[in-house]
């Protein structure tokens, strides 16, 4: 198999990564004032995540990266034409993580109602802008032959491509109750279930719409058995959790984002992102892959930082295993 | 303003303001795992209470870096994409490198490190520290040496008019990186340092309680910003011996020297009208010689002014941009080979004079205090409190002059490289409209201002409060339960 391909797969398995374990912590955010009475829960909340939503965080910035080295049209063309939507998510990215250390910082109710607000509109807004980036890279892009965008700031805007926004919003907020309800203990454990059962079926929904949509344009058959997969996986969680088995139901809606994951590259694939004015002028896997030596040095790279990665992120999930009730939180002593 | 014009100042800013944030944090980190080590070997509470203490303000501040870090990882893509393409071969490694080995680390040992306090054995969380720490200064390494290729591309050949990596090992161990990391880690420890010392002098000078934990910071502070300032110099005068022989131009333009000069004096200080590159009506200080010795390690010998120059790279690289609608107002106009000389003359001496101020802050610092005196006048207090601000300035300035003296190149030309491996800053911007960057320069330096303040509240409020702040009073016993979590949000 040549390097190139390579390196798609291996950034489809980043950007798997990021909207797994980001997918979650989108999804505690944007969960925040629904699932939380009062400040102690809300700090179990957040204190879920706690450890790890930096950690997490990286894969994107990894993903990103990666293509910028592995394929450099890629990264200029999606970066530099999706400009708007980006500076939405990094505005939301800031925001959030910035708050997320600084809420417990002083005590005050108002201090921790301001960040709070931070958070959720960081975690919406990241989210939704995401899921449009990831919609516009697979649905295709307005670009000319070298590929630059043709066109205004918002010439790339497509109806389908809100249904990725949502999708991705969609898929945090299950995602998100459900692990509120594998990582917590007492009434909000039962909150957060009762709430992915509630919203489960409905917000999975755009996930579905959007996977259809690029079927349709750019789907096979192997493809099609994928979406079924997710489907499937995504009803078997809701009905696992149903009954009370939260660790299989957060395991299936894994498979929900690896499925989805699949079947968006894989119907972009060969293409690294089409073009809608004219299918000569789409990017391919092969025309912007850098040089098989770059590709080379960077699966040493991969080869052995990645396997490292999920080593170590694995053991911070091992040390903070334990579920968080609301008898876990400290007083506040902050100065 | 056009939109070339704004995508620097956005990514001036946004890099300016990121590096305000990084080396605080890589300074303290190392130092803080510093502290901890020395608690767990001796288990003296003087040291958990500085870890804890000065851990406290690191994270505050650590937020930031990651979070300005961000923009910095995707603005080559959506205002640089031009110039992404033509590099990504050789620049997207490091950058890529950096992600995987070293970012990932850093936020997950971190993370660790916060929540791990109580969960982890001693030296297991201690080992915690360690990977987080050292992968900021590897972190730093990364980005340095994707940006000495900039400065110096190495390692590459160029096929199909775009250069393409050759060897990942002459990229990585480039003169000009080995010489820009270790100015820039001592940088890094001149900010924590002066930032040890300002503090721990405002406590000991206004509170009698925790007398040990101050002065132990303040000696650490202070013999930190020193060696930090003795290693600035050396490297310093390093990069400018490299820098004299791969970028004449801006070693000529630091100096806003026009005229080529055998022996070549070294300014001091200039007064009139620094701007012009023929020199007429600048006075100046002058040190005889000095500069020839600072190029050359030779006093005798030629250092090349800014005419001559003009006239080398006019021959080497063209007089006129290419006639292309892309440039803009640049189309088919004289290329202008000569930095903006003002901001390079005084970012080199600003850079220089705050790093010898923060120096002189630290020594003055440990000599007062020698021997356990405390000066009680609010000078003194006043002058250390400043003294945290003069290495931030000087590591500002430093960026400011070695990326304006690149103009107008993105990509120096190599003299010793490969033919044709260099790029303008005008050709590496994306075509975007002008709404687009303009959106994003306001809305990112409004929310650059706005977390700035929030962010000096609470270091100032921490620092304040002192150990108190982060432990629990020592004359009540721990009241928390086996499980609660430590460090919590």
């Amino acid at each position: 198999m040549d390097l190139a391909l390579v390196w798609f797969l291996i950034i489809a398995f980043f950007w798997l990564g990021y909207l797994f374990l980001e997918g979650f912590d989108f999804g505690v955010g944007m969960l925040l004032p629904v699932l939380s009475r009062d400040e102690t829960e809300r700090r179990v909340m957040v204190n879920t995540i706690g450890p790890v939503w930096d950690g997490n965080e990286v894969w994107l910035i990894v993903a990103v990266g990666a293509t910028f080295a592995a394929f450099p049209g890629w990264y200029a063309t999606l970066l530099s034409a999706a400009y708007l939507p980006l500076l939405a998510v990094l505005v939301g990215l800031i925001g959030r993580g910035v708050a997320f250390e600084y809420r417990g910082k002083v005590d005050s109710v108002r201090w921790r109602r301001n960040w709070d607000r931070v958070i959720v509109v960081g975690s919406w807004l990241p989210a939704l802008g995401v899921g449009l980036l990831l919609s516009w890279n697979v649905l295709g892009l307005p670009i000319d032959a070298a590929g630059n965008r043709v066109g205004s700031a918002f010439a790339a805007f497509q109806w389908e491509t809100l249904l990725g926004a949502l999708a991705i919003v969609g898929f945090s907020l299950v995602h998100g109750a459900v692990f509120v309800a594998l990582k917590t203990d007492g009434e909000i454990r039962s909150r957060a279930r009762r709430l992915a059962l509630r919203i489960g079926p409905a917000a999975l929904l755009p996930l579905l719409g959007l996977l259809l949509v690029v079927q349709t344009r750019a789907g096979s058959s192997w493809t099609w058995l994928v979406v079924g997969l997710v489907v499937l996986a995504g009803i078997l969680a809701l009905v696992h959790l149903s009954v009370g088995r939260e660790g299989r139901a957060f395991a299936l809606m894994a498979m929900v984002i690896v499925g989805s994951v699949v079947a968006l590259f894989g119907a972009l694939y060969p293409n690294v992102i089409p073009s809608t004015v004219d299918p000569s002028f789409s990017l391919t896997i092969e025309a912007t892959a850098s040089s098989p030596y770059t590709l080379q040095v960077m699966t040493w790279i991969a080869g052995f930082g990645a396997p490292a990665v999920l080593v170590y992120q694995g053991w911070t999930y091992w040390v903070f295993r334990k579920r968080i009730g609301t008898g876990h939180i400290p007083p506040v002593r902050v100065p | 303003m056009d939109v070339l014009d704004l995508a620097r100042w956005q990514f001036g800013i946004t890099t300016v303001y990121h590096f305000l944030m990084v080396p605080l944090t890589i300074g303290l980190a190392v130092l803080v795992a510093g502290m901890q080590t020395a608690w767990v070997r001796t288990g003296d509470v003087k040291y958990l209470k500085m870890t804890k203490f000065w851990g406290k303000l690191m994270l505050v501040n650590f937020a930031m870096g990651v979070v300005t870090g961000i923009v910095q990882e995707f603005q080559f893509g959506m205002s640089w994409s031009a110039y992404s393409k033509f590099v990504g071969d050789a620049f997207g490694a490091p950058l890529a490198m950096e992600g995987l080995l070293a970012f990932f680390v850093e936020s997950t040992f971190l993370g660790l490190w916060i929540f791990g306090w109580d969960k982890l054995p001693k030296k297991v969380h201690l080992a915690c520290a360690w990977a987080f720490s050292l992968a900021t200064i590897a972190s730093a390494y990364f980005i340095l040496a994707a940006n000495s290729w900039m400065q110096h591309p190495v390692g590459v050949e160029l096929v199909d008019g775009r250069p393409r990596l050759t060897s990942i090992w002459a990229l990585l161990t480039n003169n000009t990186a080995l010489a820009a990391v270790p100015h820039t880690i001592a940088g890094c420890f001149a900010v924590a340092g002066a930032f040890l010392v300002g503090i721990a002098v405002w406590h000991l000078t206004r509170r009698r309680e925790e007398q040990a934990v101050w002065r132990s910071s303040l000696k650490l502070g202070g013999v930190v910003g020193m060696i930090s300032f003795g290693l600035l110099a050396v490297t310093g005068d390093l990069q400018g011996k490299l820098m004299f022989e791969q970028q004449p131009m801006k070693m000529a333009a630091a100096e806003a020297l026009c005229h080529t000069e055998q022996p070549a004096s070294f300014s001091v200080f200039a007064y009139g009208d620094v701007a012009r590159p023929d020199c007429e009506n600048v006075k100046s200080i002058t040190v005889p010689a000095l500069l020839s010795f600072l190029a050359h390690n030779d006093f005798t010998s030629e250092v090349k002014g800014i005419e001559d120059l003009v006239k080398e790279y006019q021959a080497k690289y063209g007089e006129f941009y290419p006639v292309d609608p892309k440039l803009g107002e640049l189309s088919g106009q004289p290329i202008d080979y000569v930095p903006n000389l003002p901001v390079t003359y005084w970012g080199f001496r600003f850079m220089i004079g705050f790093g010898a101020l923060a120096a002189l802050a630290a020594a003055a610092a440990l000599w007062l205090t020698r021997g356990g005196r405390m000066p009680q006048s609010p000078w003194f207090r006043r002058a250390a409190l400043a003294g945290i601000a003069t290495p931030f300035l000087a590591n500002s300035f430093g960026w400011i002059f070695t990326e304006m003296g690149r103009q107008p190149f993105v990509v120096v030309p190599n003299p010793t490289g490969v033919d044709g491996v260099w790029m303008f800053t005008a050709r590496g911007v994306s075509g975007l409209t002008v709404g687009e960057v303009l959106t994003s320069l306001i809305v990112l330096t409004t929310v650059y201002a706005a977390l700035a303040v929030l962010e000096v509240f609470l270091l100032r409020r921490y620092a304040r409060a002192g150990i108190a702040g982060v432990m629990p009073p020592p004359d009540k016993p721990a009241e928390k339960k086996s499980d609660e979590l430590a460090f919590a949000y």
